[in-house]
């Protein structure tokens, strides 16, 4: 601990995070995406996070490489805003979801326990318009204890088909 | 396959009007392939992507898969990716390096540019085969030609060369490499491949029709207009963001700013809908100033500003090519069935430029080509609406006529719409449609322009 910063020793639970509460947490969040609950998932996420999904397999960079999704925060807020737009065509019908989140492991942790990076499986059922579609493959979360609650700092998904071509996506991952 | 009359294909077109049968009718279809992707210059790819002997890439005409090769020699070579023995597709990555081609099935060998180099076994075959007869390779397309770097393959052995078939849009090609300070573009960053379940010739039909964003793409410019400043950006977003704001730009704007411009042969640009300085000239923007400096330095100022002050939208190249050199932006539309598609779309590195250049022309290709954008994904939805209510005979007669009255000629042998949004480049893209539809033989295309134009005006009802 720098002894310049303040120490505000009772803001923050002292207890790590545990691969049960990292679990916990990627449950939540994917029900609150089947849901369509956009506005409280974009809640998840610290001022400063990205949400990436990339277009390669095993793609090292956003930056010089297309990505299906990235999104700084300023574009997921955009994002997450047109998702309640009435005249979101490509969502008219809406998409119906189902996630299953399993094998999750943390990856890397922080030093003081409160920021860890989470790796899990995911397999997402969308259902539109008389087509449903299956995607499946890895999150990895990079969580951050707050005073009060868990947070997205960046969340990477990697689709299995990431390459393959695609008819839009529109609900995120 | 039953054969369909000149007669019956030329009644498919009336002065503003085509029927649904063009879109929605498989005999049509399968007809396309055989009389347009069997005839026009095809893009099959840049020079970029196979520098060295040995390299190749897979593309494809129409439905026939072809691979783009680099020959021993340095030989550019298109062959279809099939095996003169049983015709298995002997390639089945996206691109490589390679010595030769072999057949997983028996071992056929062939050389980079398609000649069969070895077999086993060849004592088995009857007298009369031949290995060295050229039709026993991975045989050649029969026309292959670059402009600068950019190369098409053409199926038909007759008609007109590269340079004639394009015309004036050849200036659309300088305009995207004369950008790169050392003159050279390089295919880079990756590719996507979108699809929708509706008809090939729809995409570039949109691609220069600037009345729909306003409607289409309401949900991603209203987001994007009540979006704050403040968030946090990377610097990433900017470029969607800005690009979501101006696609709200009022029918006035659209109507009298922009400009479209079409040509013989089916071919088209919209002129640029932005007057965001720092989205297309980039004037303020630090990273822009750079770049600036170094054309300078290399082209000198009156260069550099002729280059600059050049701006187009996207640049159509009938049947299925259209790019955007302003933010080095390609796309080719594969025809998959009636009412199948596949877009496959290409980003360009500008050689000598800063590096953030390519940055922008990345964070710019996810928000126009991106599958997961938030722009793209309204324009696939309306595709495939299309593809659903052509399945209905309840509108026979589709309507391509606004800005008929108007059609102006163009100083370089094209025809422009009076405003921008007229619907003149779905026009010129029909008249292409019927040369290559009821032309005797492949190949036997109409190069010079302009005379549909005065033909359309003497049967105006």
């Amino acid at each position: 601990v720098s002894s310049s910063a303040p120490v505000r020793a009772s803001a923050r639970p002292t207890v790590a995070l545990s691969v049960a509460e990292c679990e916990q947490f990627l449950i939540h969040e994917a029900r609150l995406l089947d849901e369509a609950r956009f506005d409280d998932w974009l809640a998840l996420f610290t001022d400063d996070a990205w949400y990436w999904v990339p277009s390669q397999p095993n793609q090292d960079n956003p930056r010089d490489t297309i990505s299906l999704i990235y999104d700084d925060r300023r574009l997921l807020e955009t994002r997450v805003r047109r998702l309640a737009s009435p005249r979101i065509y490509s969502q008219e019908p809406r998409s119906r979801t189902s996630r299953m989140i399993g094998n999750v492991t943390i990856e890397a942790v922080d030093a003081d326990g409160q920021g860890c990076t989470v790796r899990s499986k995911f397999q997402l059922l969308e259902y539109r318009r008389e087509e449903q579609r299956a995607f499946g493959g890895t999150y990895f979360h990079r969580l951050v204890r707050t005073s009060t609650s868990i947070q997205i700092a960046w969340k990477r998904v990697d689709l299995i088909n990431c390459d393959a071509p695609h008819e839009g996506l529109v609900v995120p991952f | 396959m039953t054969p369909i009359a000149g007669e019956e294909i030329r009644a498919l077109v009336r002065p503003g009007r085509v029927h649904r049968r063009v879109y929605a009718d498989q005999a049509i279809f399968n007809l396309e392939l055989e009389r347009i992707f069997g005839a026009a210059w095809i893009y099959v790819g840049h020079e970029s992507q196979i520098k060295n002997p040995g390299d190749f890439v897979a593309t494809r005409i129409g439905r026939k898969p072809l691979l783009l090769v680099r020959d021993a020699e340095g030989q550019i070579r298109l062959i279809h990716n099939q095996c003169a023995h049983r015709g298995s597709m002997v390639v089945a990555s996206d691109g490589g390096h390679t010595d030769e081609f072999r057949c997983c099935y028996h071992g056929w060998t062939y050389h980079l540019d398609g000649r069969l180099k070895a077999a086993p076994l060849l004592h088995g075959y009857p007298s009369h085969f031949d290995p060295k007869n050229p039709e026993v390779a991975m045989r050649r397309v029969p026309r292959v030609a670059s402009y600068r770097g950019f190369v098409f393959g053409n199926l038909a052995q007759d008609g007109p060369s590269l340079e004639d078939f394009l015309g004036y849009m050849t200036t659309s090609f300088d305009d995207m490499i004369d950008r790169a300070p050392d003159g050279e573009l390089e295919v880079a960053g990756g590719n996507f491949k979108h699809t929708y379940k509706s008809n090939w010739k729809l995409y570039l039909e949109n691609l220069c029709d600037a009345a729909h964003p306003l409607f289409v793409h309401q949900s991603s410019i209203d987001a994007a207009q009540a979006q704050s400043d403040a968030a946090h950006s990377d610097g990433s977003g900017e470029i969607a963001i800005r690009q979501m704001r101006q696609n709200g730009a009022p029918y006035s704007f659209w109507e009298a700013k922009v400009g479209i411009w079409t040509y013989p042969n089916g071919h088209s640009f919209l002129g640029d809908y932005h007057d965001d300085a720092k989205l297309v000239a980039a004037l303020d923007d630090p990273m822009f100033r750079d770049y600036v400096a170094v054309m300078e330095a290399k082209k000198g100022k009156a260069e550099t500003k002729r280059i600059l002050d050049t701006r187009r939208w996207n640049s159509n190249v009938y049947p299925n090519l259209s790019f955007m050199s302003q933010f080095q932006q390609l796309r080719v539309v594969h025809p998959v069935s009636v009412n199948e598609t596949v877009v496959h779309t290409y980003t360009f590195r500008l050689k000598g430029a800063p590096a953030k250049m390519f940055e922008n022309a990345i964070s710019f290709a996810n928000v126009v080509n991106g599958t997961g954008s938030l722009v793209l994904t309204d324009d696939l939805e309306i595709y495939t609406r299309i593809g659903f209510g052509l399945l209905s005979a309840g509108a026979e007669w589709l309507e391509i006529g606004r800005g008929y009255e108007g059609d102006l000629a163009d100083e370089h042998g094209g025809r422009r719409g009076k405003n921008s949004t007229s619907e003149v480049y779905i026009r010129n893209m029909m008249d292409a449609w019927l040369d290559l539809m009821t032309a005797d033989k492949p190949g036997a295309q109409r190069v010079a322009g302009g005379g549909s134009m005065v033909q359309a005006a003497e049967i105006r009802p």
